[in-house]
């Protein structure tokens, strides 16, 4: 994903700050990507690629972690985290139904990021809060017992309008603002 | 060790003034707010701001204290309330209407209103307590003993229990003496495999070399467990010690927390407990005056669930992906930084302290003589009282879902119990009378696991289940092994293919052959134990997989490509439309003559209209297979 003005001196001075916190070792290799995704929101592939230089590292052993562990992302994630539980108890009672929701609502997939950046859409494996299954976390708020009503409402909470008609949506073909 | 005096000493200035502040405390009315991150969830923030606001308002001389979860999830928000004069009381559901009740006429005038009380804390003559109901009866807490009702935040709590007690008990003494007991005590990992602490210590013991390891196992990645992140969120200083116990007997100078990174409350109160432990003198350097040196430190694990295995999880510790390695070496000889390394998980850790200060003769009367100890499980699914319990090995699982969860809701019957997550399997209902411990699990096909526990009731889709875990460790597998790289895949293949209606007579078959396969040609157990839940249903489901494939139904209803919704016109009404509102796609309409209809090309699905369908209707059906529709609709209209 291209980067947007600005961003590439924002990422420079966020992989500095990070390596200052850290040895130089392979060992700091997850907790500097860990960092780096803390204050980024994400790991774009500069980052990735001053993080090989400073452990002097081949920079494919870095997208190799990063790619291999759930918690990394490689694009930017949306003003809005929503993060959908697919643990056992949750998708027993329809977590897949609050995730086809979302999905239905804000026109994106898995892993992906409204165009405007405002919402992106993962799954997670388990939040632990089975006891309130289905559970959505939306930016760090546990959501639990959430039916496509609540996922509405959650939507609606960010000021995002429901289309009054689904035929509407579809012929105009882009969400309504 | 020497100067044994001295730590005993030391340990009793210690726990004097935690005492002493506890008596201070518990002087005047002290409210408890459970905010693990389960209570947070369910709203136990604005319960825990309301009650400081009342009380402040009111003028009340009174505390709020905030205290990890109680296991009694299904409950929450919950709060204790300690009034002296009065027994601790617990008190569930709260809002804010009810915590501005609580103050008025709990902590203000004098009535307990026990119409809202859950369960007295203590023995008294007015209220009943734990052992008053069937989960108190089978219930007993080593593990999760003050979980719940102490501050995780303020190591003093801690200590005022008689925690660290252990620990100083151990540095008097000699190290051989902490292992002699652990060994003795036939405590067994409870990280899913079983196998005996006490060995796995005394092997780091003998591999010499004067750089080892103590790491603990937090990556807790089995979908449907969440008793180490409450354990951690909870009481954090009952595993630092445990740790420190075994640091203080394998002779470990340093050791790690490997916590999920999605576990933040986890992370930042172990933090906090490492920062308050260090400052008392009982991490770091000179441990209460002695010679012993031990640091702890949190590693944040990224979510990998292969991670879970030991050598996997050594390895992403040292800055490479997480892949199992072939053993031996074991880690006890050869782990972390090439040094002996002995890795335990939370709960494990967790029993250390009582077994040093109880003995080992009382941990050995709980339990069964194989399965010593207690087993804690996370109670989740189709059951009432959902939560974290924690039961004697032995317990069947017919206690701990009929009388500890108060058995299926809504007057649904019970299907099976999904039991050790990904790895595990589902048990029906004939094997329900079967102990639980770690070897009778494995003989009936599931497994310990970490102890994740999913009760599933008529409406659960054995074959759906059975994907949904297979999708699980596909995408999980690191990779390594052709046989569970490829194997799950292809199992999850044919899986999809009979939950869409597209299955073969043949795949059972197949099925079977390829969870042979796996099992065998895998070098990990995530590969060992991956086909269990396929394994398990065929074994005691095969009607629910043959009438997927041969009727092209699904008997429970849930698979999606199986089954259409309906709304019944005799039992639909002209005076409501609930359903037209609730469709999120807009697919339900109303017919000429006043009753609902759903537009089948529209319909997502979803479940909402049957969700939001009055009770006095319960006009909105689901048939399976679909063909059935044309059969109603000819009939209906």
């Amino acid at each position: 994903m291209s980067l947007i003005e600005g961003e590439e001196e924002l990422i420079r001075n966020g992989v500095a700050e990070a390596l200052l916190d850290h040895d130089r070792a392979r060992e700091s290799l997850i907790p500097l990507l860990l960092k780096v995704q803390g204050k980024l929101g994400y790991l774009p592939a500069l980052a990735m690629e001053l993080i090989a230089e400073a452990l002097q590292i081949p920079a494919v052993d870095v997208y190799g972690l990063a790619t291999f562990y759930n918690r990394f992302r490689l694009n930017p994630p949306g003003k809005h985290q929503i993060q959908v539980c697919m643990g056992t108890a949750c998708y027993m009672v329809g977590g897949d139904i609050a995730l086809d929701c979302f999905e239905r609502r804000l026109e994106i997939g898995e892993d992906e990021t409204t165009p405007d950046r405002e919402f992106s859409l993962e799954r997670v494996a388990c939040v632990g809060c089975c006891t309130m299954a289905p559970v959505v976390v939306v930016d760090e708020l546990v959501e639990g017992h959430v039916t496509p009503t609540r996922v509405d409402g959650i939507l609606l909470s960010f000021g995002r309008e429901i289309p009054k008609s689904a035929e509407k949506t579809e012929q105009e073909g882009e969400n309504s603002p | 060790m020497t100067g044994g005096k001295s730590v005993q000493e030391r340990y009793r200035r210690l726990k004097e003034s935690a005492l002493l502040r506890e008596e201070d405390l518990y002087r005047r009315p002290v409210v408890r707010v459970g905010m693990a991150t389960c209570g947070i969830a369910a709203g136990a923030a604005p319960v825990k701001e309301a009650f400081t606001r009342f009380i402040e308002e009111k003028g009340i001389d009174a505390r709020v204290v905030e205290v990890g979860c109680m296991g009694h999830c299904y409950a929450e928000p919950l709060a204790i309330i300690s009034k002296p004069g009065f027994p601790a009381l617990c008190y569930g559901y709260l809002d804010e209407d009810l915590v501005e009740r609580l103050v008025e006429d709990f902590l203000l005038n004098d009535d307990p209103c026990y119409e809202f009380a859950l369960v007295a804390l203590e023995t008294n003559d007015v209220f009943p307590t734990f052992s008053d109901f069937p989960r108190g009866v089978h219930e007993q807490k080593i593990v999760l003993e003050h979980c719940g009702f102490i501050d995780p935040g303020d190591i003093d709590q801690y200590i005022a229990t008689g925690g660290y007690g252990a620990l100083a008990g151990a540095l008097a003494g000699e190290p051989a003496a902490v292992l002699e007991r652990v060994k003795e005590s036939h405590l067994r990992g409870r990280g899913g495999a079983g196998f005996p602490a006490g060995l796995k210590w005394e092997a780091a013991v003998r591999a010499g070399g004067s750089e080892k390891y103590v790491i603990c196992n937090a990556d807790e990645g089995d979908p449907g467990a969440f008793m180490d992140r409450s354990i951690l969120e909870s009481c954090p200083h009952q595993v630092i010690e445990g740790m420190l116990l075994c640091a203080y007997a394998v002779g470990a100078a340093q050791g790690y927390l490997y916590i999920r990174a999605e576990y933040p409350l986890a992370v930042k109160r172990v933090q906090l407990a490492l920062e308050q432990a260090r400052e008392k003198g009982l991490l770091g350097t000179a441990i209460l005056g002695t010679p012993f040196n031990c640091d702890l430190e949190i590693f944040m694990g990224s979510g990998a669930f292969v991670c879970g295995e030991s050598s996997a999880l050594v390895r992403s510790m040292e800055g490479l992906m997480g892949i199992p390695a072939t053993r031996p070496p074991r880690l006890a000889e050869s782990g972390f930084r090439g040094r002996p390394t002995v890795l335990n998980n939370v709960k494990t850790f967790a029993y250390i302290p009582p077994i040093i200060n109880r003995g080992v003769d009382w941990f050995r009367s709980i339990g069964t003589a194989e399965n010593p100890g207690t087993a804690v499980f996370s109670l989740v699914g189709k059951v009432s009282h959902t939560g974290l319990v924690e039961v004697p090995m032995g317990t069947t699982l017919r206690e701990l879902i009929e009388d500890v969860g108060e058995g299926v809701p809504n007057d649904k019957a019970f299907k099976a119990a999904q039991i050790g997550g990904p790895s595990g399997g589902c048990l029906p209902e004939a094997s329900l009378d079967i102990p639980i411990d770690f070897d009778s699990l494995q003989e009936a096909g599931a497994i310990m696991g970490s102890g994740g526990l999913v009760v599933l009731d008529e409406d659960d889709c054995m074959v759906a289940i059975a994907r949904y875990f297979l999708e699980f460790t596909q995408q999980e597998s690191c990779g390594k092994c052709t046989f569970c790289r490829l194997g799950t895949k292809h199992m999850l293949d044919i899986l999809t293919a009979i939950t869409e209606g597209r299955g073969e007579p043949e795949h059972l078959e197949i099925l079977a052959q390829l969870a042979g396969d796996v099992k065998e040609g895998s070098l990990c157990n995530l590969g060992k134990t991956a086909p269990n839940p396929i394994l398990t249903t065929l074994r005691y489901f095969r009607e629910e997989y043959e009438a997927h494939i041969k009727e092209k139904r699904c008997p429970a209803l849930m698979c999606k490509d199986l089954i259409v919704y309906y709304i019944e016109p005799s039992l639909c009404s002209k005076l409501c439309s609930v359903c037209v509102g609730s469709c999120p796609t807009e697919a339900i309409y109303t017919r000429t003559d006043g009753l609902k209809a759903i537009d089948q090309d529209k319909c997502t699905k979803c479940d909402n209209c049957l969700k939001t369908c009055p009770p006095d209707y319960n006009a909105v059906i689901k048939l399976s297979p679909p063909e059935l529709l044309a059969e109603k609709e000819g009939k209906g209209s």
